[in-house]
């Protein structure tokens, strides 16, 4: 386990950096911003000074090898259009994002997992096939759309919440909710598909001959033995849902990573993309580390070392 | 993201016996999902194929007379069903071209991203090495990416076209093909008759095109009816954003888009594009669930 670890830590530096050589090099080959920058009355000189103030004039390797030397001392350089720092403005919207990943997963692992264990308990039954239609439909539907409804009826005729901003808990609910649904989607199939293989292992029908109580079987017995599925698949959605959020975001002006992501990208602000995608792949590394350490933690037979994952 | 080698039972059990129709509707009865699935797909790809034909008036056609007019329910008129939107254009007329753009992108999109994946995924379960150590690696960096942002930054940079949000969308989600054929080859390569063929002297290239890709097919069919709706999502998302299909030429997500501001006073002109949206990505995702259950019944309820 340890040398897995080691060699994540090694490997995963250098896809990123792979990563982030394809980015900017698509970045580069897609059009030059200095015609975006430049204001219309702007001559050829005037250009081509713009040109060579922001680097641009290099070899796109050069000009890769100096963003990398720049971005490990944290300098992403200039907003195109705010001026400001890029690394500044992404770090800003980070808790507003930070907090819907975390809302809307947390709301995805309460409901998801019960459902997921109930339908499990109760194969076949109506309560089974309720919960299994309800996931199906959250995998069918487009979270920008159930965003639109949830404003209709919530904020619009009922108006219980409002209708977008970020000023307060009450504007977390709405995008954590449209947030939330394929997510608790997705760990409802998965806690069900796992807990049924796990109530039909032997160890399972032991606990039950001994007489345990169906609740201690379940607890102690079946969901410990689902957890390390669920605990991948949380730490990854985790990442999903910081950068994924992008167009609930937009659809509540909720002043998140996602959105500056999309508003930068449509206008070639590429020192805030850069730090941006760099920011959320280095947010990803250390979510598949931390998922790698609690397999330790929840599985035993790794922490003995007579097992890999 | 498990996926099964073994042939299906079910088929490898079916005899000739009952009539055809016999045995479909004892299919119906086992199995509803399937032919409620294949019913809205069936109905799905109808309508996008006869698009032209079906609709009542052209998609960009305007009637400035008759803008903003109610569904027939809501005090509507006969001749615009579904109502008209802002430009007095029929938004049934509009709803069954979206149906075209939608199926276009969903079929060819899944067509790419398994072509792509299930390419790497054999070549490196069967080779193994070092090579598949750096695909997998890939896969595993790419995965972690959500895939909307991958799809949002390749069309952002290529500009938006049907062709370019199709490649975008294949490119940002060959790994999960990728990931199932790999596991599937690898089940399967130790098997007798790829040893076998092997032992006869049959090239790698041979024994991975004749004899491993036909049998992870199934399985692979069934995860690609799964990957249908969450790229007529995708596409509905990027055009939502204006990175998709461009007006006037309509698809669900750009109806979406046009049509926001008119949530509170027009409400229909929003909920009728994202209603056919989850009614078509619900009927494929019903087929897929029915497939899976008919082919393996060991998988039943399993995530993809």
């Amino acid at each position: 386990m340890q040398r897995v670890i080691v060699a994540r830590l090694i490997q995963t530096p250098i896809a990123l950096v792979a990563v982030l050589l394809v980015v900017f090099l698509c970045l580069l080959a897609t059009g030059d911003p200095v015609e975006m920058l430049a204001p219309p009355e702007a001559t050829a000189a005037d250009k081509e000074q713009l040109r060579h103030a922001y680097g641009l004039d290099q070899p796109a390797i050069v000009q890769f090898g100096v963003f990398l030397t720049h971005a490990v001392r944290g300098d992403f350089g200039r907003s195109f259009f705010k001026g400001k720092p890029a690394l500044d403005l992404v770090l800003e919207r980070f808790p507003a994002s930070l907090q819907l990943a975390v809302a809307s997963t947390v709301i995805a692992l309460l409901v998801g997992v019960p459902l997921g264990i109930i339908a499990a308990v109760r194969r076949g039954t109506l309560v089974d096939q309720l919960a299994m239609g309800l996931a199906l439909l959250g995998q069918s539907i487009a979270s920008f759309w159930l965003a639109l409804m949830l404003i209709l009826l919530f904020a619009v005729n009922l108006h219980w919440l409002p209708v977008s901003g970020y000023q307060g808990p009450q504007y977390l609910v709405l995008p954590a909710v449209s947030l939330s649904f394929w997510l608790l989607a997705l760990l409802a199939r998965l806690t069900r598909s796992e807990m049924l293989e796990v109530l039909s292992e032997d160890y399972v029908r032991t606990a039950r001959a001994k007489g345990l109580r169906d609740w201690a079987v379940l607890t102690h017995h079946a969901l410990r033995n689902t957890l390390i599925p669920l605990v991948t698949m949380t730490g990854l959605s985790l990442g999903w849902q910081l950068g994924g959020a992008l167009v609930v975001e937009a659809v509540f002006a909720w002043p998140g990573l996602g959105l500056l992501l999309l508003e930068s990208v449509l206008r070639r602000d590429y020192p805030v993309v850069l730090a941006g995608i760099t920011l959320l792949a280095t947010v990803f590394i250390v979510i598949n580390l931390l998922v790698d350490l609690l397999y330790v933690y929840v599985d035993p037979r790794i922490r003995q070392g007579s097992a890999t994952v | 993201m498990s996926a099964t080698t073994a042939l299906p039972a079910a088929l490898a059990e079916a005899r000739p016996g009952p009539s055809a129709w016999a045995r479909l509707r004892r299919l119906a009865r086992r199995h509803p999902q399937i032919v409620l699935g294949a019913a809205i797909v069936l109905a799905f790809v109808a309508v996008g194929a006869f698009a032209p034909l079906l609709a009542p008036y052209p998609y960009d056609e305007q009637d400035l007379s008759n803008q903003l007019r109610p569904p027939i329910w809501a005090g509507g008129q006969v001749q615009h069903p579904l109502g008209t939107d802002e430009f007095g254009r029929d938004t049934l007329s509009r709803l069954i071209y979206g149906a075209r753009i939608s199926l276009v992108v969903g079929l060819f999109s899944v067509v790419l991203a398994g072509a792509l994946g299930v390419t790497v995924g054999v070549i490196g379960g069967y080779l193994g090495g070092a090579l598949d150590a750096a695909f997998m690696r890939v896969a595993d960096v790419q995965y972690s990416f959500p895939y909307i942002l991958i799809a949002i930054v390749v069309t952002a940079f290529w500009g938006p076209s049907l062709t370019n949000i199709i490649v975008a969308l294949g490119v940002a989600g060959w790994m999960t093909f990728a990931r199932a054929a790999r596991a599937s080859t690898l089940a399967v390569k130790q098997r007798d008759y790829i040893v076998a063929a092997r032992a006869t002297g049959a090239g790698h290239a041979h024994i991975m095109w004749r004899h491993i890709l036909p049998n992870i097919a199934a399985p692979l069919i069934v995860f690609a009816t799964f990957q249908v709706p969450s790229r007529i999502l995708a596409e509905a998302t990027l055009s939502f954003v204006g990175l998709g299909i461009q007006p006037p030429m309509p698809s669900w997500g750009n109806m979406l888009s046009a049509n926001r501001g008119y949530l509170l006073t027009q409400p229909w002109l929003v909920t009728l594009p994202g209603l056919a949206l989850t009614i078509v990505a619900l009927g494929v995702n019903q087929l897929g669930d029915g497939l899976r259950d008919w082919l393996d019944p060991r998988l039943r309820g399993r995530t993809e």
